[in-house]
This record gives structure tokens, sequence and C-alpha cells, in this order.
């Protein structure tokens, strides 16, 4: 398990004399429970677009089970999720209400571009589609795929994950 | 029933109106003018011989450059008879209006309100002309063939102040 | 044009009093927003709700946050490198829809198709709507708060699109039909798999039927919920499962039987009273009927080549490019150019999962069409919503919207 390891680590730290004992102690200790604490119960928003959305659904279900990562949770409401999977592509109908949903959610709170329509547009360069999502959010992983697979999702998930727990505390944005 | 009977029975009925009868591939297209169109559907939905009385399909086709420019299809299909039948009529650039068929057909709401909103045609009559797909605000009807594919041109730019200005959300 | 932050579209009362009542403009009854993103509209379906108290009495449905622009787009790809496209257009049946669009090319060119490739296209059509109705089933239940058949059903679908990775290396996209037949022959090992689900299967439609049909709280949510009448459903043109809800005997199979399908016996299950309850039965015994259908047609499986021999809708084999220059220069041709079609338009229906799936496709004669047309089930099957859902509850909206079985991206294209 990681709770035994990562204090550890901390101690290392206090051996290569880096700043203040009590300080980097404290705050690594902080940082890491944070961390533990984000990625470890990620709520994601209920929110499905296109043909994603049917694969982040077979993620979620039994044969994938996406609450091996404790991310079963999907909330309807943006104010109690963290995490937002544009699963799908974005028309540029859509586009505002995307923009309005990410602004409702609270902070710390991330987003993962699911596939390739929302990640650069896809095979739809045309009049209707916004090219990536990135013109309208910022966004932390990208995950390939026409649609992707779950095990995809899942890899893009634990990717994100990786970057939460390297990020430290203020690290969201 | 055959579908030869319902074309002969069409052609007794309006004679003029019915400008041409197409037969491609097993498929009957009958080609009508626009004055007599909503009389043509509702002989077809009630005279015995026809009932049509299921519209499947509605849509419009850009000739551009060709003229008359616009044409729109019905297409419909008799339950009793088991027959289909597309009826054609062609529009001028200048004058892309038609008159609806709501009153005959009421699944030719959405159908025509689509039309409208992807090639500009007006359906007379209809009960409720907005846009259905894209948003109240577009300017343009992007199906025209004069309409290019891309609205928005791709930008490959390193050009990170202009990017700044053009996107201040992504310094976020 | 450019996406201007925060700006999602709003309604006045103006714009919309000839669609609600008079009430609502004298204030008595309130409108309520639904959606786009809410959990129960199966994608980005906007409603504009208008309740007194707590029963409907007019809903406007708002759509188009998923249009994608796929009609346009075809204009400007040849016939052959549309296929993928179309698979995105309802993306719980890719297979209907490249089915429908393959074949309506197919008779725009007047191609015969061999008989192998009718067959496998038939099972795979009919694997296809059992995991699409899988997927309607769970999302359904889940809907009106039955947990344990979305994860039930979503097992079952998994072994469907292992066939389907299996045939053409994709589990949802499968662009796996060509025009003239498939892209490959399936797999060894394909008949086993099929005749595996085929053992499996029907023990587990069981299995959701005695989940919910006798369940009294199911029968409460569904029973005399969304009814529409077998003429209303006519005249406002709804097809499928929730025509045949209604009562109505019309299935595009029977109708006018298309890729063989007169080769097979089946029966078109009917409902009586047009509502969600009928609209569930009928979709649960369809699924028997496509494990009847996928059964005889794996039993008289023929032998033969895959894809038409006609050169001018498929390439040379791989084989020939070694020896033929004609062969290399075909090819070539074949695929940077593609074919040219005669003039013409042609009109193609195929029973989808949600109902008759048409492909309108217009040609000018050049290597890409003028105008393809996709007559959406979805789409004309939501606009029934507004009669379905009058006097209901507010809390059945969301059972109605769930048995129409909506797909937003072939409601938007």
């Amino acid at each position: 398990m990681g709770a035994v390891k990562e204090p550890v680590a901390v101690v290392a730290g206090q051996k290569t004399g880096e700043m203040g004992v009590a300080l980097t102690t404290l705050e690594e200790a902080l940082e890491w429970v944070a961390a533990w604490g984000r990625t470890r119960a990620m709520w994601p928003l209920l929110f499905g677009l296109a043909c994603c959305a049917i694969e982040m659904m077979a993620t979620q279900a039994s044969h994938y089970d996406l609450s091996r990562f404790g991310m079963e949770i999907m909330r309807a409401s943006p104010r109690q999720a963290d995490l937002m999977i544009v699963a799908g592509r974005v028309s540029r109908k859509m586009a505002p209400v995307v923009r309005r949903l990410y602004d409702q959610m609270t902070e710390p709170k991330w987003v993962i571009a699911m596939g390739d329509c929302a990640s650069t547009g896809g095979v739809f360069n045309n009049y209707a589609i916004v090219q990536g999502v990135d013109e309208i959010i910022p966004v932390d992983v990208y995950v390939s795929g026409c649609p992707p697979r779950p095990e995809g999702l899942i890899e893009g998930i634990l990717l994100l994950h990786e970057k939460i727990r390297r990020g430290g505390i203020r690290s969201s944005r | 029933m055959s579908i030869q009977e319902v074309v002969e029975a069409v052609r007794t009925r309006f004679g003029e109106a019915l400008q041409e009868v197409i037969e491609f591939r097993g498929e009957t297209t009958l080609v009508v003018r626009r004055e007599s169109l909503v009389d043509l559907c509702r002989f077809l939905r009630d005279d015995p011989a026809c009932r049509f009385n299921f519209l499947s399909d509605l849509c419009a086709v850009d000739y551009w450059p060709e003229r008359p420019r616009f044409a729109v299809n019905y297409h419909l299909y008799s339950l009793p008879h088991n027959l289909r039948l597309r009826v054609k009529v062609f529009l001028e650039e200048e004058d892309p209006v038609v008159p609806t068929v709501t009153g005959i057909w009421p699944t030719a709401n959405w159908h025509e309100r689509e039309v409208y909103d992807l090639f500009g045609i007006r359906f007379e009559g209809h009960p409720d002309l907005r846009r259905i797909l894209l948003p109240e605000d577009w300017e343009g009807h992007p199906l025209r063939r004069d309409h290019p594919l891309v609205v928005e041109p791709v930008q490959f730019s390193f050009n990170w102040r202009e990017i700044d200005s053009r996107k201040p959300y992504v310094r976020e | 044009m450019a996406i201007r932050e925060g700006e999602v579209q709003e309604f006045t009362l103006e714009q919309l009093k000839h669609l609600v009542s008079e009430r609502a403009l004298r204030g008595e009854t309130i409108l309520l927003n639904m959606g786009p993103q809410h959990p129960s509209t199966h994608g980005v379906l906007r409603l504009l709700v208008e309740l007194d108290g707590e029963t409907i009495v007019s809903v406007v449905p708002d759509i188009g946050y998923l249009h994608t622009g796929i009609e346009k787009h075809c204009e400007s790809k040849t016939y052959t490198k549309i296929i993928p496209l179309t698979d995105r257009i309802d993306y719980l049946s890719p297979m209907s829809n490249n089915l429908a669009y393959v074949m309506a090319v197919e008779k725009l060119m007047g191609v015969e198709v061999p008989l192998r490739a009718q067959y496998i296209r038939v099972i795979l059509t009919e694997l296809q709507r059992i995991a699409s109705h899988l997927v309607w089933l769970g999302t359904h239940a889940l809907d009106i708060a039955a947990m344990s058949v979305f994860l039930y059903c979503f097992r079952e679908r998994e072994m469907i699109l292992d066939i389907f990775e299996m045939v053409s290396g994709q589990r949802m996209m499968v662009s796996y039909f060509r025009v003239g037949g498939l892209w490959r022959d399936v797999p060894e090992g394909f008949e086993d798999a099929v005749r595996a689900f085929l053992k499996l299967m029907p023990s587990r439609i069981n299995e959701y039927e005695r989940l919910l049909k006798r369940n009294p709280l199911w029968l409460q949510r569904t029973k005399g919920v969304g009814v529409i009448s077998p003429e209303d459903a006519i005249a406002w043109g709804v097809t499928g499962p929730s025509l045949r809800g209604s009562g109505v005997n019309y299935d595009v199979r029977k109708a006018q039987p298309y890729s063989s399908y007169d080769h097979f016996e089946f029966d078109v299950p009917l409902g009586e009273n047009g509502d969600v309850y009928d609209r569930f039965m009928v979709r649960i015994e369809e699924m028997r009927q496509s494990l009847r259908i996928i059964d005889q047609a794996l039993r008289r499986l023929p032998k033969g080549p895959y894809i038409t021999p006609d050169r001018k809708v498929t390439p040379p084999p791989k084989e020939e490019l070694a020896w033929s220059m004609e062969a290399l220069i075909h090819h070539f041709k074949f695929w940077t150019e593609g074919f040219s079609p005669p003039p013409g338009e042609v009109y193609h229906a195929v029973e989808s999962p949600r109902g008759e799936f048409g492909v309108y496709i217009n040609s000018d004669g050049s290597p890409k069409p003028r105008r393809v047309h996709f007559r959406a089930p979805s789409f004309v099957n939501l606009q029934a919503l507004p009669i379905m859902a009058k006097g209901c509850l507010v809390a059945d909206l969301v059972a109605i919207i769930g048995s129409i079985d909506i797909v937003l991206g072939e409601v938007d294209r």
C-alpha cells in the first residue's frame, strides 16, 4: 500500500536536508493526504455527448468496473463533481453549455477530453463541430480513439491521477 | 394496387400540373408544379387508390449551379398498399418558397424546419418555422452548395500574442 | 462563427407563445427547463416543459445540441469514404446505418450482393439490434431506478462487442460493410462465438423479463403512461418499436424485405395500448426474434464470395496487383478517385433498432454525391414526445423519453 511507503519518502527528504524539517514534513504530508483524497474519490460529472458516452457507460458497467478506482459515482450536478469527461463531439450550439457546466464545477477540477472529436474535432472538420474542446475549456488529459476503448479511458484516468499526485496541493487551476 | 395505377390516377386528375414522371432503379418520382403540391398531396393521402398515409421523409436538394436551383423531395409510403413514391417540387433560387404540408401529415413539421434551417427554403403556412438544429443567431444556411464546409479556418499559428488575444482562456 | 462565452440559447415566452397554452401567458403555469445536461435525457436533449403543478401541459423539445453536419460532410467525400461517417449517426447501431447506406449505393449502382455477404449482414445487424436494445433496456431501467438491469445488460453487450471486434477490429464504429459486400470474410471462430451467444442469450432475456415484467414498481411507472394512438403514431411518422407498441404492423424487414430477410421466419411483435409498457414488451420480444433470425442465418450460411466480383465498386484482389498492371492502375484509381454512379436519386430504408432508417442519395454522376440525406427514426419519433407526454406527471417524462429510445446523434446528425 502507498500509505506505508509515502511517509518513508518524507523522511528521505529530511535526510537530504532540503528545507526546514518540520515545515517540509507537514507540507509534504499534507500534499500527500490531499492527493490521496483527490484521486481516491474522484467524482466525474454525469455528462455524455455522443458515441464516447456509450463507451464511458461501458467503462462504468459490470465488465470494466470503474469503481475499482473510486469513480463509480457520477454526479449529475456540476457542483458536486470534480472531473469532467468530455465524451464526444462538441457542437457549436453545445459549446456554451459545456463552458457553463465547467464554470459551475467547484475547484479543484479537472477535464479529460475523451476521444478524437473532443480532442481535435476528429473526422468532423466542419462548420458544426468545435475543433477540440480545448478551444473552450482547459484540458488535462487527452484520450485518443474513436471511440477509445474502456481500457483507454481507464488509462487516461490513471494518467490524471498521476498528474494530481505530482502536482501538489496548490496545483488545482 | 400498383404504382402505375397511382401514376395514372394522378395524371387523369391533375393533367398539366404533373410535369414529369421519372422511373429510376424501380423508384417512381412525380415532379409537380408548386401551385398544385398541396392538392396533389391531399389527393395522394385520401384517394382510396393511393392512400399514402405515411410521410417517411422530406428533404431538400441544392442543384447549384444548375437551374432551377432547389428541389424538395417528399418520400411517401402507403401502409395499406405497401408502396413508395417520391414527389418532387423544383424551386427557383430567387423564390425559395413552398407551401407547407403539415396540414396533411403533421410529421412534416420538423422536417420542414430542418430544411428551412439548413437550406433557407421557406414553407408558407408552417405553424412554427424556426431554426431547429443550429442556434437561433446562426448566419447562413450550411447545406447550400455554395456554403463552405469549414466555417472557421483551422489556424496553425505559433504567434502566442495573437493566440492570447484571440483565446484569452488558453492562458488560464 | 466564433463561440462566445456563456451564450446558452435562451427562450422568451414571446418566442414560444404559439407552442404553450394560454395559461402560460397569463402566468398560471410554469415553464421548466430540462437539459441539455440532464441524467435522463439520453444525451443532449433539451426540453421546455410547461407544468400545471406536476401535470405536463405541453413539451417543447429543443434539439441540435449535437448537430454534427454529417450530411454536409458527405458531399465532400467519395462514396466509400462516407461509410465511416454513417457509423457515427446512430452510434448504438452502426451496423444498421452501414447497411442502409451501402444498400442505397448498391441500388444506385445496380450491384448484386453475394448471398453469403447478405446472410452475414443479416447476422450482424440482428446482433446489433440486440446490443442496441440492451443499452436501451439498461438505461431505461436506470431512469426508472432499477440499477441492476443496467449492469446485467452491459454484461451481455460485451459479448456482442467482442464478436464485432473479431470481425471488424473495432468495438463500436465497425464500418464493416462495403458497397457490394463486406470488408473481409468473417474470421475463424466467428460462428462458434455467435453460437455461444445464441445458447446463452435466451436465458438472459428471460432474466431481464423476470426482473421487470411483474415488478409492481415497474408496472406503476409504465402501464398507461405515455399513450399514443395508432392514428396519431402514423400521422406523426413514428416508426419502429414505438409504432408497433401501438399495434401498427409496419416493419420494413417484412413490408419490403431487403438483404434476403424474406428467407427467414420471424414474427413482428405488436403491442396493444401504445404505452411505455407495451413498447418495453415489444423490444424484449424483438430481441428473441432477432435470435431466431441469427440462428436460421447461421445454420444456412452459404459458402462463396463475400464481396461482389464487379470491379466497378470493388478494388481488385491483392494478389492480382503483383502481376497485373491494369489491376494496379485500377486499384490506384479506385482508392483515389472512387467510382461514379449514374446521375439519379435513390431512397433505401432499413429497419434499424429505432425504426425506419432511410438513406437518400442524389448523384450528379461524379465520384462524390450531390446530396446525402438520412431519414433518422429518432428525429421523427422524438417529434411525437409532446403528444405522448401531454397530461402525464413530470416524473413520467423520463420514462417516456426512455421508451422512445432516442439517440441524439441521430436526431441531430
